[in-house]
């Protein structure tokens, strides 16, 4: 125990944390302040004020960032729900279905989109869709997300469904339960924890994706990422920082959603 | 024992070999199981017990070999199709419903109807005194009462045939024993037949009707618990059940009950139980508590003294034979127990009908 080195005492060890911590959330901050300020400036503080948060959402830009929003939170309904659906069947077959043949090439199959890079999977899902002559528009984002949703969603179902050990189910079994019986009742229910964080995890994946969206989207439609991309190339003002610290929000509290979801039900087994 | 008037057969595992990839967890095993018997299997760790119940209850298929359940093959049956239920080892109560909806559970898939379902539940929790805990979770119970919760839950389907996978083996000692007592009163009361698992001889033979030794996937012996007790068909089965001396022998002369035994090359003993006796190499069971001390000068077998260990109730004393063999032998703690001290030269003797001749 007494050999064991406090890493805390190791030369520069505080100096590379702040560091770290510094250029990790001023950036955060400082656009959380400025979306605040008063002025029309950007560098310049005019005083503490809503305008930014009104102009938003009444004023110039509004109608553009609302369709957009509407548009994200649509979209990102959809392939959340539905790739959530799709990791929980995956999850089963995967570890309750016993051996299959091609069982470990499903497992790296699934868990492969984590690791290409997004900008190549972007390309090739335009290329493919260009292929299959299928329009660009709503349905071309939502049918990529729902893809690139998966594996963020089969993770933390996975985790949890590993966690299990067959005897409930086998105790199901045992008392009359059908096989379906089986699921709802018994696996689904301890399951659940994990299916929430996983929904919540694909769903804010999806809704700040912009790399993929950009590329499949065609014109005439945007979501909040590439609206505000958008809106930012003729130069940026206040309103984007008030935009983003709405997002922030938003994403903040889904991440915590997704941590309770996750511990809930680990104390009692 | 009553039990013996209804023959009836309740299940009835007919050469079963179960084969994993690696091992052989049941190598042909035949028991038949009687209608309303407690029935115990047992084994030390590994030897195929858990991996036997699980054929029953349709969690693992066999290799070979059929398991008729009151005559009708149950072998094709998943296991919820099977008239019977586990009491698993770890219990496996569903975390997230209350005692009430663990032990409902089975009634509810069988479609009985609600207020039949809550009247049986109702009963079964006041069998295992859990009456006051219906609405409780698992977690908010102590091991001893999820394991009546587990009980319960198993019993309230009415099975033919209740499994327990060493149901106990989670327990202190203290509640161990009441809980004993407790099961051996709802398996007479309910009349179910129970195929009871354990590694706990004292368990199995305080509470069983009857009993099967199995070792390394094999049916070492059946039959009550003075059968195997007194009446070990094999060395493993002797050595298995309480304490013993294997004691090494030949044999010169044997009808094939009665056998006449050499002990050191000249001490010569007739043994009454000698069943499947043949000339040659043998061992004589003997167990510490049927062996006595006297003088060395009125008996024909000797031995040092090289060991006591005081026990309160008795003593056991370990004498090394002139070959160096040692002898367990238990004496009584009472006002005229002889005790003698290490290194004394002590008589042995041995009643010639608790002694036992085993085939190596
Ligand atoms: N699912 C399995 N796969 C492979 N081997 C198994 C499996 N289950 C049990 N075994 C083996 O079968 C043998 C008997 O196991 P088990 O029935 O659990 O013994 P017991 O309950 O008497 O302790 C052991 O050698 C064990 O390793
Ligand atoms: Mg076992």
């Amino acid at each position: 125990m007494n050999a064991k080195i406090d890493i805390r005492r190791f030369p520069g060890f505080s100096f590379a944390t702040y560091l770290c911590l510094f250029l990790l959330y001023t950036p955060l901050i400082i656009v959380m302040i400025y979306s605040f300020n008063d002025s029309k400036s950007i560098m310049l503080w005019g005083g503490f004020s809503f305008r930014w948060y009104e102009d938003v959402f009444w004023g110039l830009e509004a109608p553009k960032f609302k369709q957009a929003a509407i548009n994200s939170l649509s979209i990102a309904i959809g392939a959340a729900v539905t790739a959530t659906t799709i990791a929980l069947s995956a999850a089963v077959a995967m570890l309750r279905a016993g051996h299959f043949r091609g069982k470990g090439a499903s497992l790296g199959l699934i868990s492969l989109p984590l690791m290409v890079p997004e900008i190549v999977t972007a390309v090739a899902t335009l290329i493919f869709f260009s292929a299959i002559g299928f329009a660009s528009g709503h349905a071309t984002i939502l049918v990529a997300h729902i893809v690139f949703c998966i594996p963020f969603a089969y993770l933390p179902i996975a985790a949890r469904m590993q966690g299990i050990e067959a005897s409930y189910e086998q105790a199901a079994q045992d008392l009359y339960a059908t096989r379906f019986e089986t699921f709802r009742l018994v696996l689904l229910p301890l399951v659940l924890p994990g299916v929430i964080s996983g929904f919540l995890l694909a769903f804010i994946i999806s809704l700040d994706d912009f790399i993929i969206t950009n590329f499949v989207k065609g014109a005439g439609i945007e979501t909040l990422p590439t609206a505000i991309f958008g809106s930012v190339k003729q130069g940026i003002k206040p309103n984007i920082m008030a935009i983003s610290t709405l997002m922030l929000l938003v994403s903040v509290v889904i991440v915590t959603l997704s941590y309770f979801a996750n511990r809930s039900g680990q104390g009692k087994k | 024992m009553s039990l013996h008037e209804t023959n009836k057969i309740a299940i009835d595992v007919d050469n079963v070999t179960k084969r994993y990839a690696e091992v052989t967890a049941l190598k042909n095993v035949s028991l038949s199981i009687h209608d309303n018997e407690f029935f115990t299997l047992l084994g030390p760790s590994g030897c195929g017990k858990t991996t036997l119940l699980r054929t029953i209850a349709g969690f693992e298929g066999i290799s070979e070999g059929d398991i008729r359940l009151f005559g009708d093959s149950i072998i094709d049956l998943p296991p919820n199709k099977r008239p019977v239920n586990t009491v698993f080892q770890q219990y496996a109560l569903f975390p997230h419903m209350s005692v009430m909806e663990n032990v409902a559970f089975g009634l509810r898939r069988q479609k009985v109807v609600d207020s039949e379902v809550r009247k049986r539940t109702g009963e079964v929790l006041e069998l295992v005194q859990l009456s006051g805990f219906a609405d409780r979770l698992p977690s908010q119970l102590s091991g001893g009462q999820q394991q009546r919760v587990a009980l319960a839950r198993a019993l309230a389907p009415r099975p033919k045939v209740l499994l327990l996978d060493e149901p106990l083996s989670a327990l202190d000692l203290k509640l161990r024993q009441d809980v004993r007592v407790e099961l051996q009163q709802i398996q007479a009361n309910t009349g179910i037949t129970f195929v009871f698992v354990t590694h706990d001889q004292e368990e199995a033979l305080t509470m069983s009707n009857r009993i099967a030794v199995m070792s390394a996937g094999i049916v070492q012996q059946v039959g009550t618990s003075r059968d195997i007790y007194e009446s070990p068909e094999n060395k493993f089965v002797a050595d298995f059940i309480g304490d013993t001396n294997l004691i090494d022998v030949e044999i010169v002369e044997t009808d094939g009950r009665q056998a006449t035994c050499l002990l050191l090359g000249n001490v010569q003993l007739i043994c009454n139980n000698a069943k499947g006796a043949t000339k040659g190499r043998a061992s004589l069971s003997v167990r510490p508590e049927r062996l006595s001390l006297g003088d060395a000068s009125n008996s024909s077998l000797s031995g040092t003294v090289s060991r006591l260990t005081y026990l309160g109730t008795d003593i056991h004393v370990a004498v090394n034979l002139e070959d160096g063999e040692v002898i367990d032998v238990r004496v009584q703690n009472s006002e005229d127990a002889r005790i003698p001290d290490t290194g004394d030269i002590v008589g042995l003797n041995l009643e010639l009908d608790a002694a036992r001749v085993l085939m190596n």
